[in-house]
């Protein structure tokens, strides 16, 4: 029997993808659609948009509309279509370089609008598609092609980017803990305003080479390892201290979760209040 | 029914815009547009529509792009130094052919130049801003009233060749104010119905170029817009014949409907005169005035050729238009943008002498005169 999570693939002459062995995005990709499924959301009602970079290459795999946009810009391009079909789910996806680097202010200020998107940031620690450069999530003292005596910035901490911006929702999760992972961006989908969700992924080709972690596998392996989901955490100490990838920690869950009113719902109103007022 | 209306060049052209079917406008605030975004602000809630403040120019072009992938017509404005962080989205929307309009009120450059003072300096940078070969439509008003005409037109254009199209104005013309008879309904195009079922749909099929029945997100169609060279069906590709054929293609949509533009792309008088001016927007209005008072004194007619259309450049009609000219004279508030192209298009021994100002100020019909 065919599984219903074909539905969502274009199955028609695009595969096979061109995702490296062992890079986690194809996981990712595989719990967006395994999520579509669980929430029965009609092909016709997605619309996925990207940037440019390995993890941007993910809709054009997905059989609904989908949107390869330049790199960064996806969001404002996200929000002109979802004010253009208010109706649809129209769900951001890209890398820790694209939406954080380049698209960094059009993050934080659709977060700070509350439109209703969710936003699946790649976290592979490093740029994959122009070949292992530092990006803003690459962890200091870690090595890349363009930081060859070790990384000397700090890492953002996305999280707490996301909360300050305005974010109503932040999860986090690996691409070692798929049915979590399909847990959180159904969850994601599902909240109402910009909801972010952060998944730490393997570049193996780069990434895990050049820091010697290994091969895909052993890069799962040490995801695996380093993970603790958030509610089995004391409650005193949850979200007080994030430890940092590779050396700490990885929290994983929902790690933040708020509720607002969101962009359209607020300009509809105010727009409507106006006509009602002047009678 | 036609209704007057004592309008700023800038308000006609939103006028027009909100007319012509204008439902999203995204933009950020630079002088000297800011009056188009302000009443886009005032209207478009008005008519359902939705009018956003982006947080800069790059968001802005994007968000346009993305409205009108989703089905809503839509156009940002902006000045130069705005302009130019537009440029990579409107080589996406060339290659994606998303239809848009960008209005350019020009200010002083380069760099964040004169605010408040006019010049034509974005001439070559409405051409060649983006990277890559691809082919641009740029209108350019010289008056309030062309102002609302030509945002309608632009807008057509933009819809029915499937590409941005760039509108160029002068601040004089963006905040001078005339009395205009705007019609209460303008003639508007809209894509064609798609007559192919769902499956059988292209979005970039070789009938589906330019007045085309192409799908926008939402409508069931699983449309894949991506800013890589693709094939009919979206999808990037690397091989050679397919990306000839998307270069054609984008080539070709203009290059096949220059019919679209003659009759109205220029105004010209007296070109069978010796001496003939050439000019566009506010500079044409200083040249007009030159007209005027060099027929007074001189008692003989001068030509005049003034340019609704500056891209794509009419290189053989002005060639053909300005064939017994003894001597023109180009007027443009630049070091000599578009007097390049005319004197590329016209036969070499005629000498083309450029009056050019660059200051911030007005040209004078006075200087115009000087040079006859
Ligand atoms: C304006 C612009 N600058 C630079 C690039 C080159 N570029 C392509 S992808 C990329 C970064 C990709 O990294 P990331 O967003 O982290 O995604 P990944 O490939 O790791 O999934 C860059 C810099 C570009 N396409 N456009
Ligand atoms: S370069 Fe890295 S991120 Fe890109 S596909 Fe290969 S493994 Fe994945």
């Amino acid at each position: 029997m065919k599984e219903a999570v074909f539905n969502y693939l274009r199955l028609d002459g695009r595969f096979p993808h061109i995702l490296c062995a062992g890079c986690g995005i194809g996981t990712i990709m595989k719990a967006m659609v395994y999520a579509f499924s669980d929430l029965n959301l009609p092909n016709e009602r997605i619309c996925v948009v990207s940037g440019i970079g390995c993890s941007s290459r993910v809709p054009g795999y997905l059989d609904c509309d989908t949107f390869h946009t330049l790199h960064g810009r996806a969001i404002p391009c996200a929000i002109g279509v979802k004010l253009a079909q208010p109706e649809m789910k129209v769900i951001v996806m890209g890398g820790d370089g694209d939406i954080l680097a380049i698209g960094l202010s059009h993050f934080i200020h659709a977060a700070r609008r509350n439109i209703d998107l969710t936003c699946i940031i790649v976290n592979n620690f490093n740029y994959g598609m122009t070949g292992g450069q530092v990006s803003p999530t690459t962890p200091q003292g870690s090595l890349t092609l363009t930081t060859p005596y070790k990384n000397p910035e700090r890492e953002f901490n996305i999280l707490e980017i996301s909360k300050a911006a305005g974010a109503v929702f932040f999860a986090r999760s690996t691409t070692y803990h798929a049915q979590h992972l399909k847990e959180m961006i159904k969850k994601a989908i599902e909240k109402k305003g910009f909801s972010v969700v952060e998944v730490i992924s393997q570049c193996p080709t780069f990434f895990g080479r050049v820091n010697r972690i290994g091969d895909g596998v052993k890069m799962l392996e040490y995801f695996k390892e380093k993970s603790v989901e958030v509610k089995t955490l004391p409650v005193a100490s949850r979200g007080e201290k994030e430890e940092k990838f590779p050396e700490g920690k990885i929290v994983i869950g929902v790690l933040y979760e708020t509720s607002a009113e969101e962009f359209l719902e607020s300009y509809q109103k105010n727009v409507q209040g106006e006509y009602e007022g002047r009678g | 029914m036609a209704e007057r209306q004592l309008l700023s060049g800038n308000e006609a052209c939103a006028l027009g815009a909100l007319k012509a079917g204008v439902r999203f406008f995204a933009g950020y605030p630079i002088t000297p547009s800011t009056e188009i975004a302000e009443f886009m602000a005032r209207e478009l809630p008005k008519v359902g529509g939705f009018f956003l403040q982006m947080e800069d120019e790059i968001a802005s072009i994007n968000a346009v792009i993305g409205a009108r992938a989703g089905g809503l017509k839509a156009m940002t404005a902006t000045s130069g130094p705005g302009f130019s962080l537009m440029q990579e989205g409107i080589g996406y929307a060339c290659m994606a052919e998303v239809p848009c309009l960008i209005v350019n009120v020009q200010r002083g450059g380069p760099a964040t130049g004169l605010p408040t003072k006019p010049a034509q300096g974005d001439v070559m940078q409405a051409r060649w801003g983006t990277h890559g070969d691809h082919p641009s439509v740029v209108l350019y008003p010289d008056s309030v009233a062309e102002s609302f005409f030509l945002t309608v037109k632009a807008l057509n254009l933009s819809e029915y060749l499937r590409m941005p199209v760039i509108l160029l104005m002068d601040e004089i013309v963006g905040h001078m104010r005339e009395v205009v008879e705007i019609s209460e309904e303008v003639e508007i195009y809209s894509p064609k119905k798609k007559k192919k079922p769902k499956e059988e749909y292209l979005h970039y099929d070789e009938d589906n170029n330019y007045d085309a029945e192409f799908a926008h997100f939402g409508e069931g169609y699983k449309i894949h817009i991506s800013g890589l060279t693709h094939r009919p069906d979206g999808f990037p590709t690397n091989n050679p014949e397919i990306i000839a054929w998307k270069m054609e293609r984008l080539k070709r949509k203009v290059e096949d409907n220059l019919s679209l533009f003659w009759g109205w792309d220029m105004e010209y008088l007296d070109l069978g005169s010796e001496v003939c001016l050439v000019a566009y927007g506010a500079a044409a209005r200083a040249a007009r005035e030159a007209k005027v008072i060099y027929e007074k004194e001189r008692k003989k007619p001068i030509g005049f050729l003034r340019f609704r259309v500056i891209w794509p450049f009419p290189a053989k009609r002005v060639s053909l238009l300005l064939r017994s000219a003894l001597k023109i004279v180009v007027v443009e508030m630049n070091q000599g943008q578009l007097g390049g192209e005319v004197e590329r298009a016209v036969n070499p021994d005629i000498p083309v002498i450029s009056v050019n100002r660059v200051d911030g100020e007005m040209i004078t019909p006075e200087e115009i005169l000087d040079v006859l």
